[in-house]
């Protein structure tokens, strides 16, 4: 009964994180974005700074119709957004933020296996929802997410399998508890590339040539209206968290940090996902959409070949101190 | 010698957050009012006592959204034997303002000082017919109309002080010259008349 107890309590403490940080990032954004142009942001929701806006925005997404075009796919049209969002809910029970078995949703084995599948999973969603939409746009949308999934995985796995060669397991605490600070400089190369490649993979901006707002009308999701629309806007959100977690854990060394008491690497490991986060919107507001062809170039021309570098390098170092 | 590479990258970044940093330029405006400029175009305003029904601003109206009504009045001689003299009594003096595209060719062509701009501007309504401003709505916006902004340090002197000077000059000379005879007899008297008129006199 107690087992079943801590679960419970393991669970609804994941999905309350999922429920609330990537609101939290989304306000954010609205507020870096608008200072970062000279603009003040939202003033009114809440009050305050309006701190409410993405709740004013979720009650608006909630009244409106749903709406499935008549030619669509309608069950897998429907299916989508929860295949786009649910993997991150997952991926977030596997992220350990502090040291023990408490600080971790769920201690899996396999972790980077299981993480880095789930996450490909994902995009899934949104070539559904490009298939099924019925719509020009949704399938042009589809299929730049079909091909900039195909050029990015490669180098985020790569990238991953150099940090797991490090450690020498592909358990996410376990890589964890073998970190050392010279690491940092160490994986510097593997961390850049996973990082760009998850942004890639999250059809951030600057990656966002499949939802292209300008030319393709958000892509796949051009047929979505209300609630649905709204949950692959939260899908988009709850990735920069598994991202961003993702890459404090693999390469930034999680909850070890220069100061602070042994009860209190959770702030290390937030601090440090929180700093990526701000860093993604930094980018999104700084960059210029890539075009097409410039976003393969840059995946298997630059990418690939460093995360390979990487890999040799890891590779030689580890035989070099046994 | 060549950019690093990524240098141009790195200096994106640094505009984005430098910008971040600076102060917003939004303004809140139903919250705040505005920091308008002296001679905003907001809203004309007719001061009709010195209006002579002349309809110059009627004329130059490009889109014609002036309308002026009047009558012609005799005024009775003033002195036994005189002649009797008319002038022109103003009925009505409405501007549409949906029709007028501020451009201020009526305030610049009033020979008589009578309509002024004033940066009153928030007067929409939900009727357009509301828009056309009567006489004495019109007369009620002078009262929001600033004083004009000071000259510029080089400015030249408004024509009405230089001639205002001019006379004063004059009348001082001629009072100066009358004085200068009786002055002359005594010889322990003022070198000269001090300046009656201070030469800055009304620009204060």
């Amino acid at each position: 009964m107690n087992d079943a107890l801590d679960v419970a309590l393991r669970l609804l403490i994941v999905f309350g994180v999922f429920l609330t940080f990537p609101l939290i990032v989304g306000q954010t954004e609205h507020k870096v974005m608008a200072h970062m142009q000279g603009r003040l942001g939202p003033m009114y929701a809440g009050g305050f700074h309006g701190w409410a806006q993405l709740v004013a925005d979720g009650v608006k997404f909630a009244q409106k119709e749903d709406v499935v075009p008549t030619g669509a796919d309608r069950r897998i049209f429907q299916l989508a957004p929860a295949v786009a969002l649910l993997p991150y809910l997952l991926v977030l029970l596997a992220i350990p933020i502090g040291p023990g078995e408490g600080a971790v949703g769920e201690v899996i084995d396999a972790g980077i296996f299981f993480v880095l599948a789930v996450m490909g999973v994902g995009v899934l969603g949104s070539l559904m929802a490009g298939w099924a939409s019925a719509n020009k746009f949704s399938l042009l949308g589809g299929l730049r997410t079909a091909a900039q999934l195909l050029a990015y995985e490669l180098p985020m796995l790569l990238a991953a399998a150099s940090v797991a060669m490090a450690a020498g397991t592909v358990s996410l605490p376990g890589i964890l508890d073998a970190f050392e600070w010279w690491w940092l400089p160490w994986q510097i190369v593997g961390a850049i590339v996973f990082f760009v490649a998850g942004l890639a993979e999250l059809q951030r901006p600057p990656f966002d040539m499949p939802v292209a707002d300008s030319e393709i009308i958000f892509g796949a999701y051009t047929e979505y209206t209300g609630l649905r629309f709204a949950l692959f806007l939260l899908a988009e959100y709850a990735g920069i968290i598994v991202l961003c977690g993702l890459t404090t854990v693999l390469f930034l060394g999680g909850w070890h940090g220069p100061w602070g008491a042994d009860g209190l690497g959770w702030v290390w490991t937030l601090l440090k996902t929180a700093v990526l986060a701000f860093l993604v919107i930094w980018l999104r507001v700084t960059y210029p959409r890539l075009r097409e062809d410039q976003l393969q170039k840059l995946s298997w021309t630059l990418l690939v070949p460093l995360s390979l570098a990487q890999i040799a390098l890891t590779g030689i170092v580890k035989v070099v101190i046994q | 010698m060549a950019p690093i590479p990524g240098s141009g990258l790195a200096k994106g970044l640094a505009v984005t957050l430098r910008t971040m940093t600076k102060k917003t330029v939004t303004e809140q405006y139903p919250d705040v009012q505005p920091d308008l400029p002296p001679r905003t175009r907001g809203v004309i305003g007719l001061f009709e006592e010195n209006c002579t029904v002349c309809m110059l601003c009627a004329r130059e109206c490009p889109d014609w959204c002036i309308y002026i009504d009047s009558h012609k009045e005799t005024i009775p001689a003033a002195t036994p034997g005189g002649r009797e003299r008319s002038r022109n009594v103003l009925d009505r003096f409405a501007i549409d303002f949906s029709l007028c595209m501020y451009c201020g060719i009526c305030i610049e062509v009033c020979p008589f000082d009578a309509l002024f701009w004033s940066p009153e501007f928030e007067y929409a309504e939900t009727d357009i017919r509301d828009l056309t401003h009567e006489r004495d709505k019109l007369r009620e916006w002078m009262w929001t109309v600033p004083a004009p902004p000071a000259l510029d340090p080089g400015a030249e002197e408004p024509k009405e002080i230089a001639a205002a000077r001019k006379t004063a000059e004059k009348l001082a000379a001629a009072q100066a010259a009358q004085a200068a005879p009786a002055e002359s007899a005594k010889p322990t008297g003022p070198t000269g008349p001090t300046e009656p008129v201070d030469p800055q006199g009304g620009q204060s």
